[in-house]
């Protein structure tokens, strides 16, 4: 295989440690119309006025350089490595890491790594990033960064459902999955669905889903009709902006389905806030 | 209709008494920091006798824990944080004199009862709103806990910090009655 592009791992360290900063602090314009079109939409005055609040939050942040939200996250890092790209002194994911480790210090971002889950000590620095990779075809170098609050994480399920519970079993499950979530993590939500896979698949395609910019429709129709299906039943339990009554309970639904075993039907939902902070760059 | 109070804390039985769900309160004056870390070991204290780092009696607890301060600022992001993981520790701290809590999201059946025993109230925040919210931070020190990092307890002074009554002495819970309200056919 011949190569075409060589990239250093300076250059990778750069690149996402100016990621984080920016997720961090300024919220994309996809994320900024669909809550200005909630704040057009909602009838409940207390919910209204935190559409304000958050909109007004967003403005702030981006001026002053201050997180939009004091949980900056663990850093989800989805790199697609082109085939023609040779990644020069060093390795891919200690790179990525470092970077993680700068941006975080540099950017006065709140460290909310534990070394152990059950020791629990802070790592200080953020580290480790969860690092998602894949190869493509090409010479670029795709790096996707989502800081992933806990408030949504915490609130997100997966089921092994049977082949019988069909449509309508996956439908309850996630319409379920945010009713018992209700306040706790921090709604509106952009609701992540991953159908298909294996058991950890579901979950990969569930959190791959909220890297579609909201407001755009799936590709395939069958998909988008049942992503509105699921977001019409969500905004009808009234759960509204921080759970205290109202409309707009969720901003989107993006599902991925996959192949899966004739036996299975995995479905994972992976739930985030409003603060959706995804950067993307792209080298070449 | 809801009422909109401009609150000097410390907190008294009267004011508490006053407080109806939906209220808009914007506190001014000091509010103590404490989440999950915190609260294991304050409730450790209670167990084991031993006196707290700082005065409870009718003061308020926020569930935060802020982003570093860059400077120039007392604080950074200082949104708050999900309650439900402090429900556990909270009915204990109610006993010791705890008047109000400051956070994000619905409180257990438990800690609801607690309030209205203890007389107590809790208070939503935006989460979320992390950056508009550190704006009503005047000063931080932190008090207790400094290996914690982000959840140390801080002493922050706050000046019109804008929060909501999601549950008042009374028994009723804000986020029922929005559900309730909002609710559109069956599901």
């Amino acid at each position: 295989m011949a190569i075409h592009t060589r990239i250093s791992t300076a250059k990778i360290v750069e690149k996402v440690s100016s990621l984080c900063m920016d997720a961090n602090f300024i919220l994309n314009e996809d994320v900024l119309k669909a809550l200005t079109d909630s704040y057009e939409a909602e009838v409940s005055p207390v919910a209204k006025e935190i559409f304000a609040d958050l909109l007004e939050n967003a403005k702030i942040a981006k001026e002053c350089r201050m997180p939009i939200c004091q949980d900056t996250g663990v850093a989800v890092i989805f790199v697609e490595i082109g085939v023609g790209v040779e990644i020069t002194d060093g390795n891919l994911y200690d790179a990525i890491n470092e970077g993680v480790r700068r941006g975080y210090k540099e950017g006065f971002l709140r460290k909310s790594m534990v070394s152990d889950p059950i020791n629990r000590t802070n790592t200080g620095d953020n580290t480790p990033a969860i690092i998602h990779s894949e190869f493509i075809s090409g010479n670029c170098l795709k790096i996707t960064f989502m800081a992933k609050g806990a408030g949504c994480e915490n609130m997100s399920r997966i089921s092994m459902l049977t082949p019988a519970d069909g449509k309508k079993g996956i439908i309850d499950f996630v319409v379920e999955t945010v009713k018992v979530a209700k306040a706790n993590p921090c709604p509106p939500v952009i609701v992540g669905v991953g159908i298909g896979g294996t058991f950890d698949y579901a979950a990969l395609l569930a959190k791959k889903s909220l890297l579609r910019p909201l407001g755009t429709k799936h590709t395939d129709p069958d998909t988008a009709a049942l992503e509105q299906e699921i977001l019409d039943r969500i905004n009808k339990l009234g759960i509204g902006a921080q759970g205290l009554g109202g409309w707009v309970t969720a901003l989107a639904v993006h599902v991925n389905r996959y192949p899966c075993h004739i036996a299975s039907l995995p479905v994972a939902v992976n739930i985030d806030c409003h603060a959706h902070r995804v950067k993307t760059v792209t080298l070449s | 209709m809801s009422n909109i109070v401009y609150l000097k804390t410390p907190l008294t039985d009267n004011i508490i008494e006053s407080f109806r769900i939906g209220d808009k309160v914007y506190i001014s004056g000091i509010i103590y920091t404490a989440r999950d870390a915190a609260h294991k070991r304050l409730v450790e204290l209670i167990d084991n006798g031993k006196e707290f780092p700082f005065d409870i009696k009718n003061q308020i607890i926020y569930y935060v824990g802020p982003s570093p301060a860059p400077p120039g600022k007392p604080v950074g992001s200082c949104g708050p944080t999900t309650s439900y993981r402090m429900d556990v520790y909270t009915p204990k701290l109610l006993e010791k004199g705890l008047k109000a809590t400051i956070g994000k999201g619905n409180r257990s059946e438990t800690v609801i009862e607690a309030m209205e025993k203890h007389k107590a109230v809790y208070f939503v925040a935006t989460g979320g709103a992390a950056a508009l919210l550190a704006n009503k931070v005047k000063k931080a020190d932190v008090i207790a806990y400094e290996d914690l990092g982000a959840e140390a307890i801080m002493r922050l002074e706050v000046l019109n910090f804008p929060v909501v009554v999601a549950n008042d002495v009374y028994g009723n819970d804000l986020f029922k009655e929005g559900i309730a309200k909002y609710k559109r056919e069956s599901s």
